[in-house]
């Protein structure tokens, strides 16, 4: 069919992956190969494992970060770190695991499973999904080149006013946090915008929206949640550095600034933000568990609703983190009983886990492993957070090591556990080969041993009274020894970590051949070879049920899937867009190529908010207006994506 | 520094109970479920080899949906349960039973404590610092205040932390129930020093704490029969007294903390080293050795200068 | 491998006919709309955001934290009424668009984007009136980042008018291609009812109460 038509009826035929169609595709999406092709790239695969790696890679940097920490805090009195290095790294460590490991390593999960599991070829932005990889890497590397100049944020992540503006902080420590958490921001927004913009749009055929995969109601809605929170730290961090440089006076208190608004629009963001770090988290739990259990997952209503509802209230609780900063009774009352209320969705979660195990037949893999060892790790991380939802206990237990135990319970139980079980599932699909399981045991017994020894005892710390974030404490206050035994268990911790890199180092080269669909999953990314050829899909399935691939031997739906005989889109890069709620086919999208402008635009706003912290103002503006240009260039109108009415004249 | 155990008379008992209670609530709820995981997986786990999984049936044995129904109803409770129970102990120990009849006003500063004691009678207001004394059975309010970054004031034994917030008066009250020596820490991150804020409350039977309430307000020892003294004087106003204030003498500044009657307390440098001689003088000597960053310079004192000092400060008793 | 359409034809529940289907950037089936909204949802909340701190502020320090004389309305409300037509008169290119009348989407354009430049003069003189700045207080401070991220997002929302006319007088659009033309113009109407609540927030809250 000639290209020029605004109307077009797509074949519907059967196609496998040795078809002549497949072979058309394969020419139409394969990026080029070379330095050119892999900088160009625009294939949600290829960024997705990018991500992942990015996101690993920042996990060993405060991974080292912690154990230097803890070294500094086995025993009483130590001087390894100054107490200015100390401030440095643990602020570093926690801006690390949290913005650039916790969150960006989801999104790349999600960026690689997304189109896979909604049975489509791309991302609804391919170009932005590109650009948001590469602002997060430059974000993550221009914080980090803080270092460099021995003057990294020594604030803490949540970087409280006043201590961070330039009377108490004159060096540009500070300046890195704030533009560098703007520039993360820009890249988390770009992402989200995408996923939100792919599930509303790209479903596969008859995937309405009580079919979706959870993992993608769980990105979806953390989508939502960055979208509406993400503003509030990007103008908060803008203030601080208004504040720094421009004499501003937000924060100021000796002219009437308030600190308390930067704890104010900070945690109106970062509590949502712990939702956004673990309800993908808890998605690839719920997608992932039920394939070991053999079952489909217990309550997928309630748990998807359950998953909206955190969201949802998870804006309605910032204030439970600042109980002791002298906040009207009335309004502790409120927050005090929104934030033990929240608990109950997860109470849903943990529940509909723990029934899959027990009404399905659970088959013990790593994976399965990782995921069953999750469900305890949350409930510790969520009881903890019950006792701190109290305004009574929490006024003794907030700032206490008692909350460092709760916040990685959280992190490392919620996010790294399912992470972990995540790549031991979706590895074989990425790289077509399996990851070792006897390794992988080994690994998840030293992570949970290690993990528990690190933490479990510091809820104790906590209770015996020790302030967090000290670079040093004092013999005699009962906290040596448990100090030993966290800095012993971080080890063992980090040693689990360790096993895990080099399962995969070997097993990407030398691991049993995966074959499409290893663990016999029900949804569509195993419909796929292994790996994935460039389009996903020969044709696009057609979705009838929830486990398109295990509907017959569950008797669900109401007609048959058809993943093998679907709609042919092959005029070029084609997508399918589909209708929002019930997914019926609604336009045939046209998808842009390779490109370097998601590269050269990340590059020159880098290098733009390089030049604010240098203030070499011109510099600035310079790329300003080169990024003005590059998004020109990726925004005109092409004839060939159906852009503009010239292409068909 | 552990408040498992309290000193702190009713507020304390109230707010220690409520934890435990919350803590072993969260003990027994751990332990369930990660029983039900464990019994689960050991009584249900498929015999069959876990490699190929396309061997092992799917089939959907029950909605499992009696399970989320009971789970979540009896977590529901337990929350609810514990809401209300919070909610009674936030309303109980919001106000003292009584109204206290003694207001303290503390300022954080980077990295000590300026204590204020208010009084009715304005001649009986003085000035200290790291150290605060309170009498036993009695509710005392404190006023808190920065004048730099944000600190936190909290004695463990005694009771929960209220943050000292610049240009915001938040107020917290303590009662202790038993005389003791109460140890306080910053909890809220305020720079380099952080771990070294400390601070001590020392709760007195009422009538030695009108002692040393009055032995406070007594001007600065300078005995006449000890010439190295009043020379120690002379020497401490003139390296010390731009930041230091000691009541009776030309030393009168306001950086550092006030230090008449130096030697009632119990530690230095923001309960930092025990306060005896030897740490004093290793102190004044080297403050950037004991607390790397604090705000008090070398100041590469000779040997005769440092010991008329730490003289004339030991007379300061 | 349970590939279930081997065996059995698709039948009413995943039933997919090769129905004809709008290629390419449609209307509001582009994806570029979507994503426009998802932008106009994040940029929202952000002024959301900055009003929550004036009005923190405002709670804080209540009516003395107000300058001694409150906000003029002598240029500010031309101003806003300038706003309001321009996103009529974007509204009416739209049409154009859609209608196929070249004509009308060129001159809509061109008027909103000189309309969208006369307030940006406008405020210009206004920001020179005030006899405070962003660094002389607290509520210089917060006055000019609210009305400045309000001016950083009309200048965005000249230079997409800008390109949109170029595009049109370049005859990209027609009366079926021209999604660029209604994901501008819902940007260009997130800007003023933007002003609406800045104006009201900053302009009319002191005269209230």
């Amino acid at each position: 069919m000639a290209v020029g038509t605004y109307e077009r009826a797509p074949t519907l035929e059967r196609a496998d992956y040795a078809s002549p169609v497949a072979s058309e595709l394969e020419t139409i999406w394969e990026t080029k190969p070379g330095i050119g092709g892999w900088l160009s790239t625009v294939d949600h695969k290829e960024l997705g494992i990018r991500y992942i790696a990015t996101a690993f890679a920042f996990l060993i940097l405060g991974g080292i970060e912690a154990l230097v920490m803890r070294v500094q805090l086995a025993r009483p009195n130590l001087s390894l770190l100054t107490p200015e290095q100390y401030n440095q790294i643990f602020s570093m460590h926690g801006i690390t695991m949290i913005f650039l490991y916790a969150q960006p390593v989801l999104t790349g999960f999600s960026a690689y499973l997304f189109p896979l599991l909604l049975g489509t070829r791309d991302l609804a932005f391919p170009r932005l999904n590109a650009f948001s990889y590469w602002a997060y890497l430059a974000a993550g590397l221009f914080m980090y080149a803080s270092f460099l100049v021995a003057a990294a944020p020594n604030d803490g992540w949540f970087n409280y006013a006043p201590y961070s503006l330039k009377t108490y902080n004159p060096g540009p420590n500070m300046d890195f946090y704030a533009l560098g958490m703007i520039l993360l921001g820009i890249s988390t927004t770009a992402g989200a915008i995408n996923f939100l913009v792919t599930v509303l749009r790209t479903r596969a055929p008859g995937m309405s929206i009580n079919r979706l995969p959870i993992l993608t109601w769980g990105t979806t809605t953390t989508s939502v949640g960055i979208l509406l929170s993400m503003p509030a730290v990007t103008l908060a961090c803008f203030m601080l550095w208004a504040d720094r440089q421009f004499g501003t006076h937000f924060f100021d208190a000796t002219a009437r600034g308030q600190p308390l608004l930067w704890q104010h629009l900070f945690w109106i963001f970062a509590h949502p933000w712990v939702y956004i770090i673990v309800l993908p988290a808890m998605g690839i739990v719920s997608d992932a568990l039920p394939i070991f259990c053999r079952r489909p997952l217990v309550g997928y209503t309630v748990v998807v609703l359950g998953t909206i509802a955190t969201m949802v209230m998870g804006f309605g609780v910032w204030l439970h983190h600042m109980f002791a900063t002298g906040i009207p009774f009335i309004a502790l009352s409120f927050f005090s009983g929104a934030s033990f209320v929240i608990t109950i969705p997860s109470a849903v979660a943990v529940f509909a886990w723990v029934a899959t195990i027990w009404t399905g037949r659970p088959v013990i893999t790593t994976a399965f492993l990782f995921f069953a060892g999750f469900i305890s790790m949350f409930v510790i991380g969520g009881v903890s957070g019950v006792m701190t939802a109290s305004v009574a206990a929490d006024r003794q237990l907030t700032d206490t090591y008692f909350v460092v135990a709760h916040i990685h319970y959280v992190l490392i139980g919620i996010n790294l556990f399912p992470v972990i079980g995540g790549l031991f599932v979706w590895f074989p699909k990425m790289t077509g080969r399996m990851l070792n399981e006897r390794l992988g045991k080994w690994s998840f017994w030293i992570i949970l041993c290690g993990f528990n020894l690190a933490f479990l005892p510091m809820h104790w710390t906590g209770l015996a009274g020790m302030p967090r974030r000290i670079y040093t404490y004092q013999d005699g206050m009962g906290w040596n020894t448990v100090n030993l035994v966290t800095s012993i268990g971080a080890f063992f911790l980090a040693l689990g970590i360790l096993l895990v890199l080099i399962n995969i180092f070997l097993s990407v080269r030398n691991g049993a051949v995966a074959g499409p669909n290893p663990w016999d999953g029900p949804t569509l990314e195993w419909v796929t070879p292994s790996p994935p050829p460039p389009y996903n899909f020969a044709v696009i399935p057609a979705v009838a049920s929830r486990h398109p691939l295990w509907e017959d031997r569950l008797r669900e739906g109401m007609g048959h899937s058809s993943v093998h005989r679907g709609l042919v889109l092959d005029d070029g890069k084609e997508m399918l867009a589909t209708t929002v709620l019930d997914a019926e086919p609604d336009a045939i999208l046209k998808m842009p190529e390779d490109s370097y402008s998601p590269l050269v635009v990340a590059v020159v706003m880098t290098a733009g908010f390089a030049g604010l912290l240098l203030h070499w103002w011109v510099f600035s503006g310079i790329c300003a207006w080169l990024m003005f240009m590059g998004l020109l260039v990726w925004l005109w109108p092409e004839p060939k994506l159906g852009q503009s009415a010239r292409w068909d004249r | 520094m552990t408040y498992l155990r309290t000193f702190g008379g009713f507020k304390g008992e109230q707010i220690k109970v409520l934890t435990w209670a919350l803590l072993i609530q969260a003990i027994v709820v751990v332990v369930i479920v990660s029983l039900l995981v464990l019994i689960g997986v050991l009584l249900r786990r498929s015999r069959r080899p876990a490699t190929g999984l396309d061997r092992q049936p799917v089939q959907e044995t029950g909605s499992g949906l009696s399970w989320i129904y009971i789970g979540v109803g009896i977590s529901t409770i337990a929350l609810i349960g514990s809401m209300i129970w919070n909610g009674y102990t936030m309303a109980a120990i919001d106000r003292p039973p009584r109204a206290p009849e003694l207001t303290i006003e503390v300022r954080g500063h980077q990295w000590w404590w300026e204590v204020r004691y208010l009084s009715q009678d304005t001649s009986r207001i003085f000035e200290t610092a790291n150290e605060i004394h309170i009498p036993v059975g009695q509710p005392v309010e404190f006023r808190v205040s920065t004048v730099d970054v944000i600190h936190s004031f909290w004695i463990p034994a005694l009771g929960d932390k209220i943050d000292l917030i610049p240009n915001q008066i938040n107020s917290n009250w303590l009662e202790a129930d038993s005389p003791g020596i109460y140890r306080g820490q910053c909890s809220e991150f305020c720079g380099q020093q952080h771990a070294h804020m400390g601070l001590v409350v020392v709760a007195d039977k009422p009538a030695d704490f009108q002692a040393w309430w009055d032995s406070q307000l007594q001007p600065a020892a300078l005995p006449a029969d000890q010439p190295q003294v009043a020379e120690g004087a002379t020497q401490f106003v003139l390296r010390c007294g731009a930041c230091h204030n000691i009541r009776g003498t030309q030393a009168g500044g306001r950086l550092g903390p006030n230090l008449s009657h130096l030697m009632s307390r119990k530690s230095v440098a923001a309960g930092t080293l025990p306060n005896n001689p030897a740490y004093l003088s290793g102190w004044i000597a080297d403050p950037q050795t004991v607390k790397p960053g604090n705000l008090m310079p070398n100041l590469d004192l000779s040997g005769p200068e440092l010991a008329s000092i730490r003289t004339f400060l030991e007379a300061q008793k | 491998m349970s590939d279930i359409s081997m065996t059995h034809a698709p039948t009413s529940g995943a039933a997919v006919r090769p129905s004809p289907l709008p290629v390419g950037s449609i209307g509001h089936k582009a994806s570029g709309w979507w994503g426009m909204l998802t932008i106009i949802l994040t940029e929202g909340s952000l002024f959301s955001y900055l009003l929550f701190s004036y009005y923190y502020f405002a709670v804080q320090y209540g009516r003395e934290w107000l300058p001694s004389e409150p906000p003029k309305f002598r240029l500010s409300l031309p101003n806003t009424i300038i706003l309001i037509v321009s996103s009529v008169v974007v509204w009416w290119a739209e049409r154009g668009a859609k209608r196929g009348s070249w004509g009308q989407l060129v001159l809509g354009l061109l008027g909103g984007f000189i309309l969208g430049c006369v307030f940006v003069v406008i405020q210009l003189f206004e920001w020179k009136d005030k006899p405070f700045t962003y660094a002389s207080s607290a509520y210089g401070s917060l006055y000019f980042t609210i009305t400045g991220f309000h001016m950083a997002h009309v200048v965005a929302g000249l230079v997409i008018l800008l390109m949109l006319l170029v595009w049109s007088l370049m005859r990209y659009f027609d009366s079926e291609r021209n999604a660029p033309v209604s994901i501008g113009a819902i940007y260009w109407h997130f800007v003023d009812v933007v002003w609406l609540t800045v104006f009201f927030s900053l302009y009319i809250t002191p005269y209230l109460g």
